[in-house]
């Protein structure tokens, strides 16, 4: 694609311009364009990849408020109602933190897949120095949210949604400056429905529901539309 | 009126050195391999054309050691940034004068 000098060197010398001359100017803004962008930002991102995380996010809440029915909570059960301890014969917790694992699983293997697809179709390597920029700045405050969520957790706070929101819009708006801008936006929409929870703790399940499962689930369908179906 | 085809760097006439230096603009410093991978270069084709924008005094070189391996990143230069930039001032300037 850049190998064209033998071409761009006659321009300079010829004094009218010709058709040819400016499509050749235009088509070199074109890659300058791309090279920037390839290079300091991942692109290859999928929003399949968000609706696959979306739906196992889904099926998990489903699977766990299962669960807490069947412990006998009601569907807006205080949040004191499952701590540990509470029954000695029920091995609750376990089941919740298997059905935690699982989505992350899911979520985790359903995003790469997707991802790893858009990648080389569009012909551009699954790991290079974007990747990394994006993976490391995402995990920072992912890597410090997921331990202040254990201790929320051990110590048995009702403010596990709404810290596992905050967090991961935070991760997310640092994430952006090296993917998609668009992320920056889901990012904000994940810390403001983080911080209503705050005003109603107990109603943790339903907004965890609506932020990675609801709200993936849309933001990947629009990104999908908006990036992928017209390249395809 | 000034002719916007003067204002065109030579330097740049080649697509190669061109898409070294939009690396440069966006990337504070880059190592030999990930330009490479980048711009889809073998090394002595990538390594000649970087040997003229260092001549040329748009980019400079470090050197360092990772291990026993040489690690070598560019950076644009001061210079280098305002001739990239001058460039594209050029050719935008040729296309809006055509269209």
């Amino acid at each position: 694609m850049f190998a064209n000098p033998k071409y761009s060197h006659n321009f300079a010398k010829q004094s009218t311009f010709k058709m040819t001359d400016q499509q050749e100017q235009i088509s070199a803004l074109k890659d300058i364009r791309k090279m920037m962008e390839r290079s300091s930002r991942f692109i290859s991102l999928s929003g399949l990849s968000g609706v696959g995380a979306g739906i196992s996010a889904l099926v998990g809440a489903f699977l766990a408020q299962r669960e807490l029915d069947r412990f006998g909570n009601s569907r807006f059960g205080d949040a004191r109602a499952y701590a540990p301890g509470v029954s000695g014969e029920t091995d609750l917790e376990f089941n919740l933190i298997c059905i935690a694992l699982g989505v992350l699983v899911a979520a985790l293997s359903s995003g790469f897949l997707f991802t790893w697809l858009r990648a080389r179709r569009g012909g551009l390597p699954l790991w290079d120095r974007t990747t990394r920029n994006m993976l490391v700045n995402l995990f920072i405050p992912l890597f410090a949210g997921g331990c202040f969520v254990l201790s929320l957790l051990v110590n048995n706070s009702g403010l596990v949604a709404p810290a596992c929101l905050i967090f991961y819009g935070l991760s997310l708006i640092n994430a952006s400056k090296y993917t998609l801008t668009d992320i920056r936006y889901l990012g904000f929409l994940e810390v403001i429905l983080g911080i209503i929870n705050l005003i109603f703790p107990a109603l943790g399940l339903i907004f965890w529901t609506i932020g990675f499962g609801i709200l993936h689930i849309l933001y990947g369908t629009v990104m999908y539309f908006k990036y992928e179906r017209k390249s395809t | 009126m000034k002719n916007p085809i003067e204002s065109l760097n030579k330097i740049f006439d080649s697509r190669i050195r061109l898409g070294v230096m939009s690396v440069l603009m966006v990337n504070e410093r880059i190592n030999f391999n990930d330009l490479k991978q980048m711009l889809e270069l073998t090394d002595g084709n990538l390594a000649s054309h970087l040997s003229t924008l260092e001549q040329a005094a748009l980019i400079s070189v470090h050197k360092a050691f990772v291990g026993k391996k040489t690690n070598t990143t560019y950076q644009a230069t001061e210079a280098g940034r305002l001739a990239f930039k001058n460039h594209l001032d050029a050719l935008e300037k040729m296309i809006k004068n055509i269209s």
